[in-house]
């Protein structure tokens, strides 16, 4: 049974009649056009399509659209603000942390969410916290120097 | 420079098997100077093409367009996979065309705007696509001088050419750019007398490091996989599918499937699409398909299928021989026999298969995640009966391919399901399917026999490889007498190989390097003598030795009086597509719970010139991270054509925590010709590690790969 769901996506209020029960994933790529999300796995194992729900970082092909009424959704179009690249996107152009760019809107989103809860996160808390998010062309070094310039610049160069 | 030749006229019958018309081409990309050339070196890695199959077209094989605003569009068949070669080849057309690199523009893997490829796989990008592509901005270059040399009257050889600016150094006001003699022009140049490439050293970009080029649109969601792409109309498939590998329909009822709003469910033989605008509702209705089938009884698994890969009446090809084996085991000291075991393996790339196809009027267009767009569009004209101008195949970015995305099943699929239904249609395999329908890395025996005279010199090898194929046995070391044979199938006898198989990363090398570098390190145990120094001994290749050199250096590898020295120090070389790399690790192990760590691995790496060091050290760093997995825990369970392992939850692949420290030495070869650079170090790691699991503790692992639970047995055994 579809019904209107009200949600704030990228700093937007949204509303979409939807049946409630359909997976945020193909909600966001499919009835919003928001395709940087990307499908991997559908069981939550890969990370690919990690958004931001009320800053938590969380798997959206395993939540429903129901789950996110009257919270907000952060995906990888909305972490730009003003043409300005996030500090996570930034550092990951400058440390080339990606190769084929499948994973990275998840690695970057986790990434942000990390850096969310704990500004000063340590290269060890890095990789722990980006642990459960998979790269099959092996760009992780990269990535981790790429987070960790990230949290650097947030908190002000220190 | 040579003086070269050119004409202007325009070859007819030009389209040939092709598909496409040179005037086509003016069609969809406007005016400006389009230069088509024939680069043909003696590498040429399809000279001939298979009877009905495609070769590099014979009047030429690339295309450069000159934009009136100095824009350099360069068409490739070749596809980025994450590679980097969207950088590497930018490189190099700048050097050769002298212009900035911001000017270049590729096109890739566009059937109908590029000429045709074999396909992107065995790192042939650069060392064999990228001399031709060399010549061809050499050529496009003379064309361009040619021109400029009759607007400015001034003789092409007088000219000079600096970031897209002609002009004459004698008299510098009389200059142009390349895109002023692009403007309001439709020329068509085609050079049959090549110009000599410039050396190497005397290039701006080439050798030097750059990053990505497609970074920014890959952080921000903006870069378009296939999967991201939408039409209007288009439908969503979901298919229905067999629980495992050996399964016929027998019968199906889609009737309650239908009833879900907005569904259509088309069959085609055995296919059978459930199509819905909205994915997740095809998916629901998908579930309510009645379906039978008939499956074969298939009684191997994953544990029995070494030894009947073993027992199977198998063909014995001697693809390389040497001196006389019998006599050089005459001469040994001692002999060692080993045989190792290596499992399917699969390609699991983040990106699923995704296609999407769509026949309009008379055309059908397919956008695919594929390595291989051309031998796509022959399979779709020929299922058709489509004469091949009328079908497009374009491949956007793609999220990982390793060998994995040349069967292009999806794709079919997709464009058989829009045939029917009259829809663009959009497949995306679920996970499940990637691990049902992957063309798994070859599972293989090896068998080993080899000796050593007293001094420690080896002096016999007997080699036999199970089907698996021989890619990296290749010997290395100095070895008199040597044979290396390789099993297959005899013809008419059942398939001991029940899955399906294709290239895997650096495709049967991981299975080869891993099987002689252990060996070569069991032979260094029996002449007790420290791994390095056994190898350098036996080595007689002055690259190879430089290149282990290197990697010992850049260590700090210091040789121990005994081996195993209990230090967890492992030594492995081998050669990939013209590539040489050494590798050494360091690894700490638990003995208690058999879980073993890799603290730190060195790679040297001798690829002849390298393009672009930054790029290739990811590429590097990349295989060595990839091999970790085929190292630790990747590997295919099966029972019969039921696979067990259907996604990551038990399928595990790399993570963060397991990558050591990677440190990396490219031994830049100015003067050789580019080798391969996407492949080659993911060759060793198995060998290593292995290796240093028996520095470490003294025990040996035959199986692939070292789970907690195998060298818990490993240790037991001691």
């Amino acid at each position: 049974m579809e019904e209107t769901i009200s949600f704030q996506l990228n700093g937007k209020q949204t509303e979409i009649k939807i049946d409630p029960t359909q997976t945020l994933l193909w909600v966001l790529r499919n009835d919003l056009g928001l395709t940087g999300t990307k499908f991997g796995c559908g069981i939550g194992f890969c990370g690919s399509c990690t958004v931001l729900l009320d800053n938590e970082p969380v798997r959206s092909c395993s939540i429903s659209v129901g789950e996110v009424k009257g919270k907000s959704v952060v995906t990888i179009e909305g972490l730009a603000k003003d043409g300005e690249l996030h500090p996570v996107q930034k550092a990951f152009v400058e440390h080339d942390a990606l190769q084929c760019g499948f994973c990275t809107p998840g690695m970057i989103m986790n990434a942000a969410g990390l850096l969310i809860k704990n500004p000063s996160i340590t290269r060890d808390e890095i990789k722990a916290g980006m642990e459960d998010n998979l790269c099959r062309c092996g760009a992780h070094i990269h990535i981790i120097d790429a987070v960790e310039t990230a949290a650097k610049e947030m908190r002000g160069g220190k | 420079m040579k003086k070269e030749k050119s004409n202007t006229q325009v070859a007819s019958g030009t389209t040939g098997r092709r598909g496409m018309e040179r005037r086509d081409f003016f069609k969809l990309v406007g005016g400006g100077v389009v230069i088509f050339f024939l680069p043909r070196c003696s590498s040429d890695p399809v000279p001939v093409a298979e009877p009905g199959k495609r070769s590099l077209p014979k009047d030429y094989n690339a295309f450069l367009k000159i934009d009136e605003d100095g824009t350099v569009n360069c068409y490739t068949g070749k596809i980025e996979q994450g590679q980097g070669i969207i950088m590497s080849l930018v490189q190099i057309m700048a050097d050769d065309l002298n212009v900035p690199m911001e000017k270049i523009k590729m096109v890739m893997g566009d059937t109908e705007l590029c000429p045709w490829d074999g396909g992107t796989w065995g790192s042939m990008t650069i060392r064999s696509f990228g001399p031709n592509m060399r010549r061809a901005a050499a050529e496009a270059k003379g064309v361009l001088l040619e021109l400029a040399a009759n607007k400015l009257k001034v003789p092409a050889t007088q000219l000079v050419v600096v970031d897209g600016v002609i002009f004459d150094p004698a008299n510098p006001g009389k200059s142009v750019t390349y895109g002023e003699l692009a403007k309001g022009k439709k020329i068509e140049k085609f050079l049959d007398v090549k110009p000599e490439v410039e050396d190497y050293s005397k290039f701006t970009f080439i050798g030097k490091s750059f990053k990505r080029n497609d970074a920014k649109i890959k952080v921000t969601g903006e870069a378009k996989y296939t999967g991201d792409l939408k039409l209007p109309g288009m439908l969503f498939a979901r298919i229905l599918r067999p629980k495992s590998l050996s399964g016929k329909l027998a019968s199906v009822d889609y009737s309650e499937a239908e009833k879900v709003p907005g569904t259509t469910v088309v069959r085609d033989g055995e296919l059978v699409g459930v199509l819905n605008a909205n994915l997740v509702l095809a998916g629901r209705a998908l579930e309510m398909v009645k379906a039978e089938y008939t499956y074969d009884e298939i009684k191997v698994d994953n544990k029995t299928i070494f030894e009947a890969m073993i027992k199977a009446d198998t063909t014995a090809d001697v693809e390389t021989t040497a001196g006389d084996i019998e006599a050089g085991f005459k001469q040994c000291d001692k002999i060692i026999e080993t045989e190792i075991h290596d499992p399917f393996l699969a390609h699991a790339f983040i990106e699923p298969h995704s296609a999407l196809a769509q026949f309009e009027n008379d055309k059908l267009t397919v956008w695919a995640s594929s390595q291989t767009p051309y031998p796509l569009q022959d399979a779709l004209a020929k299922h058709f009966s489509m004469p091949l101008n009328k079908v497009r195949v374009i491949v956007p970015f793609v999220g990982g391919g390793f060998g994995g995305k040349s069967k292009n099943q999806q794709a079919m699929e997709a464009a058989i399901l829009a045939k029917v239904c009259g829809k663009p249609v959009m497949v995306t395999w679920t996970r499940e399917e990637e691990f049902l329908y992957d063309n798994f890395h070859s599972a293989g025996v090896l068998k080993i026999k080899s000796g050593i005279d007293k001094s420690g010199l080896i002096k016999a090898w007997d080699y036999h490889a199970y089907f698996c194929g021989t890619r990296g046995s290749e010997i290395v070391y100095d070895v008199p007498n040597h044979k290396i044979t390789a099993h297959y199938h005899k013809e008419n006898t059942p398939q001991v190989h029940i899955l399906d198989t294709g290239p895997w990363r650096a495709p049967n090398n991981n299975t080869n390097t891993l099987g002689r570098e252990l060996q070569i390190d069991r032979l260094a145990a029996a002449a007790k003598m420290d791994p390095l120094e056994f190898r350098l001994k036996n080595l007689k290749d002055q690259r190879m030795i430089d290149t282990l050199k290197a990697a010992a250096d850049l260590f700090g590898y210091v040789p121990s009086k005994k081996y195993p020295s209990g230090r967890g120090i492992g030594i492995a070389v081998g050669t990939d597509v013209g590539t040489l790399v050494a590798e050494i690790a360091e690894i700490e192990i638990d003995k208690k719970t058999g879980k073993v760590k890799v603290k730190r691995i060195v790679c040297a790496q001798d690829m002849g010139l390298c393009v672009n060091p930054h790029g290739a050290t990811m590429q590097l760093e990349g295989c060595i991270t990839m091999a970790l997995g085929y190292t630790f825990s990747e590997e295919i369970r099966f029972e019969g054509g039921n696979i067990i392992d259907r996604n990551y939850d038990t399928y595990e692949l790399p993570r963060f925590s397991w990558v050591p420290k990677i440190e990396s030495i490219i031994l830049q070869r100015m003067d050789q010709p580019p080798h391969g650079g996407g492949e080659p170090a993911i060759i060793a790691v198995g060998a290593v590690v292995g290796n240093a699991i028996f520095d470490a503790t003294g025990a040996r692992l035959f199986q692939m790969p070292y789970t907690p639970e195998r060298v818990l047995e490993a240790l037991k055994k001691g």
